[in-house]
């Protein structure tokens, strides 16, 4: 009997050790991203391949409402019970950079020439500080003109031809508005949402198209405060005020407007493409941006992948691992098609051309520019207000745009100070 | 120990538990927070260094933070008489119905007994600008035109303040008209006898006889319009409390500045402002009540 114990005892034991062992071989990583069904799913199954492929590794994904998601970020660093890869908006990289939320990507498995090869160019200049890389996406979004064939049709427009010049967006608009008996707007020509894309729109858009740079080349110091940045913005006012062609939240935005049939044409994001192609009796066309003056210019973004501050050892090289697998040409190819977002590498792109939506945006690539936000709400919200200044208490653009120019300018110089 | 003393000891040992409750999560939160009102304290610094007032003088010098405090006043000042004028009227003359009394009672709570959340969302969709939104569906079919409502600073902040008096009026309804009921009738019998009339009745007996519940009612609306917070960040365009921070109170100017920016040292400074004129508007209320009080 006592025998029996002590096999018994040292079976338990040895289970126990090997467990342990086996246990302490693997390694398990943390990411998080935020809550949108396409990305989970895509993401899911990226970790199920990239675990079949590294035994060793175990990835665990969090994801939180899109609303909070930052919230949660900012709230997890004095905590100090934040992930260690985690997937962060290219727009608030130089919050998070500063703050020392995250680290250099070693530069062994992450050189500054891999950043050339792999990336179009605005993502390598947006994901460096002093020369340091501290991330890498997988895919980007741009902007581009969307339209809605039946109501050009309804219009007497041909449904297949989008404007190609301001000036032609604008005569378009026109055309394509509707106004009640008592002169009401209850159809938007072109959607008017400065909350929206329309803020990124006039910043990285209509200032470079009339002849300004939004910001200097290190993005510290504010330059549109000029004739060129005045008469961009009186172009943007006067679609609402003189053509009335839209207003900001008609139909709460331009996305349900444009959805519900209610604006004939948009300025969106490539992002967009999954949820215009779900919508029921929707027929919809994409066309780059119109140009003007033969300038064309584009905004991109992109949602990027870093590596949390602090994480050390095993736990760093499965990172680097994991983030080397889903910014892969294989994991861009997926993200493009489960989710439609756009490779952030040229070279995948180029197989894509063919397609009528997507290669549409991709055009637009590499003439954007990404904005380098140090407060991306809040520079968001100077440019809604200075609409809304003009718009709604009948200010002059001119003296808005330096006011706005102004303020945008302190908060810049406080976030570098 | 006396039956008297064990009673008590009962009595302190189980209030001892909801004691220790609100210090922990009510009282104690609040010291730590004037004390980091002081110091630079954000979520995405390291440093945690005493600023002395600053952040008061940063709060005070936000132009932001002076438009919130008298979109706040307005809030409270016009919102918190009009509810409790309105549901006074309003209980005395459901108090005098006699047919379908439930129904209507009903009618008055309702509001207030749904999430405030889809209330704001029901109100921002009716409030909607042409072809949407039914009241300027109402407006254009009587040939009235259209108003911008939640889309001007000149009548967005009284759009969402008339939502939140409907909603605040089933409560405060509710309210008066348990009041009503607890005048005596035969004080009433007795005055009607002796001749007085009906708005006698009212002005003399009636109405002095609810100042008590008037009073508390003032003070729990005046602080609740004070707070507001809920309706103003659902009704404006992605809770910004726009147009131009028309809408904007002074809670979602604290939120704002703690979780969108960051700044939990300057939200902290601006809270303990917030704290101070709910502190002097409820004082001045007792002030004032107290001498109607004492008849």
């Amino acid at each position: 009997m006592d025998r029996i114990r002590r096999i018994a005892f040292a079976l338990v034991a040895f289970a126990l050790v090997a467990g342990g062992l086996a246990s302490a071989e693997t390694v398990k990583i943390t990411y998080w991203q935020y809550f949108y069904q396409t990305k989970v799913d895509l993401m899911d199954s990226l970790i199920a391949q990239f675990q079949e492929k590294n035994p060793d590794i175990e990835v665990e994904q969090v994801t939180f409402p899109y609303e909070s998601y930052n919230q949660k970020v900012a709230a997890s660093i004095p905590a100090g019970e934040g992930p260690d890869v985690i997937n962060l908006f290219g727009g608030w990289l130089p919050m998070y950079v500063k703050a020392s939320y995250l680290q250099e990507l070693p530069k062994a498995s992450f050189p500054a020439s891999y950043f050339k090869s792999t990336y179009y160019p605005f993502v390598a200049d947006a994901v460096q500080f002093g020369g340091k890389y501290y991330s890498a996406p997988t895919a980007v979004r741009t902007l581009a003109l969307i339209w809605n064939k039946k109501l050009f049709a309804e219009a007497g427009l041909d449904p297949n031809t989008p404007p190609k010049t301001l000036e032609e967006l604008a005569s378009f608009a026109k055309k394509l508005s509707k106004y009640d008996a008592q002169g009401n707007l209850i159809q938007a020509g072109l959607a008017m949402q400065p909350n929206g894309q329309g803020h990124s729109y006039i910043r990285e858009v209509l200032f470079r198209q009339f002849g300004t740079a939004p910001y200097d080349a290190t993005g510290r110091k504010v330059t549109y405060n000029n004739a060129a940045g005045v008469a961009a913005l009186q172009w943007y006012m006067d679609r609402i005020q003189k053509d009335k062609v839209g207003y900001p939240n008609f139909t709460t935005d331009d996305v349900t407007a444009f959805k519900g049939q209610k604006a004939a044409m948009n300025i969106d994001g490539s992002f967009r493409i999954a949820t215009l192609n779900g919508v029921k009796d929707l027929e919809w066309g994409a066309a780059e941006l119109p140009s003007y003056k033969g300038i064309k210019s584009n905004f991109a973004s992109f949602w990027t992948h870093g590596i949390v501050a602090g994480v050390s050892g095993k736990k760093l090289e499965a990172s680097v691992k994991f983030l080397q697998f889903i910014t892969s040409p294989d994991a861009m190819e997926q993200m493009l098609a489960k989710v439609g977002e756009l490779p952030a590498n040229p070279k995948i792109g180029e197989k894509h051309k063919d397609d009528p939506y997507v290669s549409v945006f991709l055009k637009g690539l590499p003439y954007a520019h990404a904005t380098a936000y140090v407060d991306e709400a809040g520079q968001r919200t100077f440019f809604v207000d200075m609409i809304d200044e003009i718009n709604l208490k009948g200010s002059k653009s001119a003296d808005v745009l330096k006011a706005t120019a102004a303020k945008e300018q302190t908060l810049i110089d406080d976030f570098w100070k | 120990m006396t039956l008297a003393k064990k009673r008590a000891m009962t009595a302190y040992a189980f209030l001892l538990i909801p004691l220790v409750f609100f210090i922990a999560v009510r009282f104690g939160p609040m010291l730590y927070m004037m004390g980091r009102s002081l110091t630079d304290w954000s979520l995405l610094r390291k440093t945690n260094l005493f600023l002395g007032i600053a952040n008061f003088a940063a709060v005070f010098s936000d132009p932001a933070f002076t438009a919130a405090m008298v979109n706040t006043l307005r809030y409270a000042l016009v919102g918190a008489p009009v509810v409790i004028a309105l549901s006074l009227a309003i209980a005395l003359l459901l108090n005098g119905i006699t047919r379908g009394k439930g129904l209507y009672r009903l009618i008055y709570v309702l509001p207030y007994i749904t999430p405030i959340v889809a209330v704001s969302w029901v109100w921002r969709w009716i409030f909607q600008t042409p072809p949407l939104g039914l009241a300027n569906g109402i407006l254009g079919a009587l040939g009235l035109p259209a108003q911008e409502f939640l889309n001007s600073p000149n009548s967005a902040l009284y759009s969402i303040l008339g939502v939140n008096i409907w909603v605040e009026l089933g409560y405060c309804v509710t309210i008066f008209l348990a009041g009503i009921q607890t005048v005596p009738t035969d004080c009433l019998e007795a005055a009607r006898i002796d001749g007085a009339s009906e708005r006698k009745v009212l002005s003399r007996i009636i109405l002095p006889l609810l100042v008590p519940i008037t009073f508390f009612l003032a003070i729990m609306q005046g602080i609740q319009f004070l707070r507001i917070f809920t309706p103003v960040y659902n009704m404006s365009s992605q809770a910004m409390g726009g147009p131009l921070n028309s809408t904007k109170s002074a809670a979602l100017y604290i939120y704002q500045t703690a979780f969108t920016k960051f700044e939990m040292g300057k939200a902290a400074a601006a809270s303990i402002i917030l704290f101070a004129l709910i502190m002097a508007v409820t004082l001045i209320q007792v002030r004032f009540f107290d001498k109607k009080t004492n008849y």
